[in-house]
């Protein structure tokens, strides 16, 4: 069946299929975000390099267990973990005290990081790309509609609902999760009823550092890990919460399929200008809805 | 008019220095007068951007579009047409104005942080044409070996070119900032409620304001040709924007010439500790986290507090320009 000339059905359906497991890291990556966003009102620019540390580190701990099959996981377990260390140093060492400033300077402070924590990366890590191997388990592709569609896409696609699914328990039906998200609305308030605002702030923080890590970390086996990383995936998860309502988890899964999508869809039909559709996407979304898809928290 | 337009203190200042940077070529050699250059087109752009950063309020997150604008528009005139010279420098302002006057009528009705990611959304599309339109703007290469005429490119008289328009664009800025639209400006960024209530048409106010520093950035970016006869698309990233941000705030940004201390200090420490080290951002992180720490208000927003002197453009509120 063809739609286009040398556009067929089943290549649109696989490539369909590759935006979406694309979305999933950029769900992931973009919950941690929005997270952040909506209870702390930081827009963390750090949260790129948070995910390119979770990447390299990812490398590091997958190497070091290199002879085990299960030096991946090992390395999905522990990466996010460091990274998540890495987000409660900053928030109790330096953010909290800056939680009065206004936006465009909580923006540029965070906006430091991202140059020290580049520079730290290449001292660390060199400023070679790194690449791993899929692991083991995942080798390989399964056969779709008579086209090869690789496992570990697959396995992707699968652990997204995972963790929406995840983030909406915490969000709405933990303690934690609910006070948050009063703490969002009216922090004074939550205060006053004798809630430790800060720790709260504190573990907001480091679950948006953590996913962030866990985002680094499942896009270590599917593309070059270099330097740069961090500049390319923050626009895009800043577009994609902005689209999908600054604070809304929701809105960030809905701004990430909505990106991934018009991504794969787009290198199919204009290859050179693939890259212009999610945005072209983003600006239809906010000409026509300002404020986001979905109810944003603020 | 001028006198009554700068003040008593600072005119002899600024003419002292403006002289100092005129005779600067007899006493440097070739390197620091290429390196001043360089400063001045900055030093406007980061300027331009306060001119709706600090006097206005906005959050113009990604102003580096109107200065690559204006130098894509001057080097496109220069490689592809055969229109005089002063035709592809004097386009570039235009283009980039329009190009404001676009994106402000798009984001102007939002605000605060919603209008800087509005804006970054369509930077970002423009940035992602450009790096990508091989054909017509030359891709992630950029254009190369722009014919730029000889009597502008050598680098005396590119700097005396440069640094010509830059004082013209600066003193123009400084008019507009203490003109009646300007003070208009600063109560809007004050207390936009209350703007409204007397009668400011806020949106207009505001694309006004977003044009006329698109405008100048566009000025920059043509400058930026004759310096360096080039142009990439890494004059329109993100990441240029937030440099400029970053300028403003260390110079200071309720002061008019804070961006271009800032621009001065970081440009000449970015030459000088590259020739030491490789991790000189790494330096301008921690140096910035200092800065947001322990001075706020950037290095003149400082001086002006130690030394009490009036400063008559701060906002009126610490918080009122923050409120959504």
């Amino acid at each position: 069946m063809e739609l286009f000339t040398g556009l067929s059905f089943s290549v649109l359906c696989i490539q369909i299929l590759v935006g979406l497991s694309k979305a999933t890291i950029l769900f992931i990556v973009a919950s941690g975000l929005t997270l952040i966003l909506g209870v702390l009102r930081i827009p963390n620019l750090a949260h790129g390099s948070l995910y390119m540390i979770g990447a390299f580190t990812t490398y590091s701990i997958a190497t070091a267990f290199s002879q085990s099959s299960l030096g991946f996981w090992i390395a999905l377990l522990l990466a996010p973990l460091i990274v998540a260390l890495i987000g409660l140093i900053m928030e109790q060492g330096l953010f909290r005290f800056l939680y009065n400033r206004d936006h465009l300077m909580m923006l540029l402070f965070t906006f430091s990081f991202t140059l020290v924590f580049g520079d730290l990366v290449k001292l660390l890590w060199g400023s070679d790309y790194r690449s791993l191997a899929v692991p083991e388990i995942f080798q390989g592709s399964y056969s779709l509609l008579g086209m090869p569609f690789p496992r570990y896409n697959l396995f992707l696609l699968l652990l997204g609902p995972v963790f929406a699914a995840g983030l909406w328990f915490l969000t709405n039906r933990t303690i934690l999760g609910k006070i948050s998200r009063a703490a969002a609305v009216d922090r004074e308030m939550v205060g006053a009823v004798g809630i430790n605002v800060n720790r709260i702030y504190a573990a907001v923080f480091v679950l948006g550092c953590y996913l962030a890590g866990v985002g680094g970390a499942l896009v270590a086996p599917t593309q070059n890990i270099s330097q740069g990383m961090d500049h390319s995936i923050i626009i895009e998860i800043f577009l994609i919460v902005i689209i999908g309502g600054l604070g809304n988890v929701w809105g960030a899964l809905l701004g990430a399929v909505i990106f991934g999508l018009t991504d794969a869809i787009g290198i199919l039909v204009a290859p050179q200008f693939g890259i212009i559709f999610p945005y072209l996407a983003v600006i239809t979304v906010l000409i026509f809805r300002p404020k986001g898809l979905l109810k944003s928290i603020w | 008019m001028i006198s009554g337009v700068f003040g008593k203190k600072s005119l002899p200042l600024v003419v002292l220095f403006l002289v100092g940077l005129i005779f600067l070529p007899y006493a440097a050699p070739r390197f620091y007068i290429y390196l001043a250059s360089v400063i001045l087109v900055t030093g406007l752009l980061a300027t331009s951007l306060n001119l709706v950063l600090g006097y206005g309020g906005l959050y113009q997150f990604h102003h580096a579009v109107f200065y690559g604008i204006g130098a894509y528009t001057t080097a496109l005139m220069l490689t592809k047409t055969s229109l005089p010279t002063w035709v592809a420098f004097a386009s570039a302002p235009v283009a980039a104005a329009f190009f404001g006057l676009l994106i402000g009528l798009i984001c102007a009705r939002l605000s605060s942080l919603h209008f800087g990611m509005l804006q970054i959304s369509l930077g970002s599309l423009i940035w992602a044409i450009v790096y990508r339109w091989y054909d017509f703007t030359g891709g992630d290469d950029g254009i190369h070996g722009i014919p730029v005429p000889e009597a502008m490119s050598a680098t005396t008289s590119s700097y005396y070119f440069i640094l010509a328009i830059t004082t013209l664009c600066l003193l123009l800025m400084f008019i507009i900032i203490k003109s009646p639209f300007g003070r208009i400006l600063q109560a809007l960024r004050d207390n936009p409620e209350r703007c409204e209530a007397i009668g400011v048409n806020i949106t207009r106010h505001r694309i006004i304001a977003m044009v006329i520093a698109a405008l100048f950035a566009g000025a920059a970016g043509s400058l930026f040709v004759i310096l360096e006869g080039s142009v990439f698309p890494e004059l329109l990233s993100w990441t240029l924007s937030l440099e400029i941000l970053i300028m403003c705030l260390l110079g200071g940004w309720f002061t008019f010439f804070g961006p271009m201390l800032g621009a001065c200090l970081i440009i000449s420490m970015r030459t000088f500790a590259g020739n030491y080290t490789e991790y000189w951002t790494l330096i301008l992180g921690l140096m910035m986290m200092l800065t947001i720490f322990f001075l706020p208000k950037g290095v003149f927003g400082f001086i002006n507090q130690l030394f009490s002197s009036k400063a008559p453009d701060l906002p009126l509120e610490e918080s009122s320009h923050v409120a959504d």
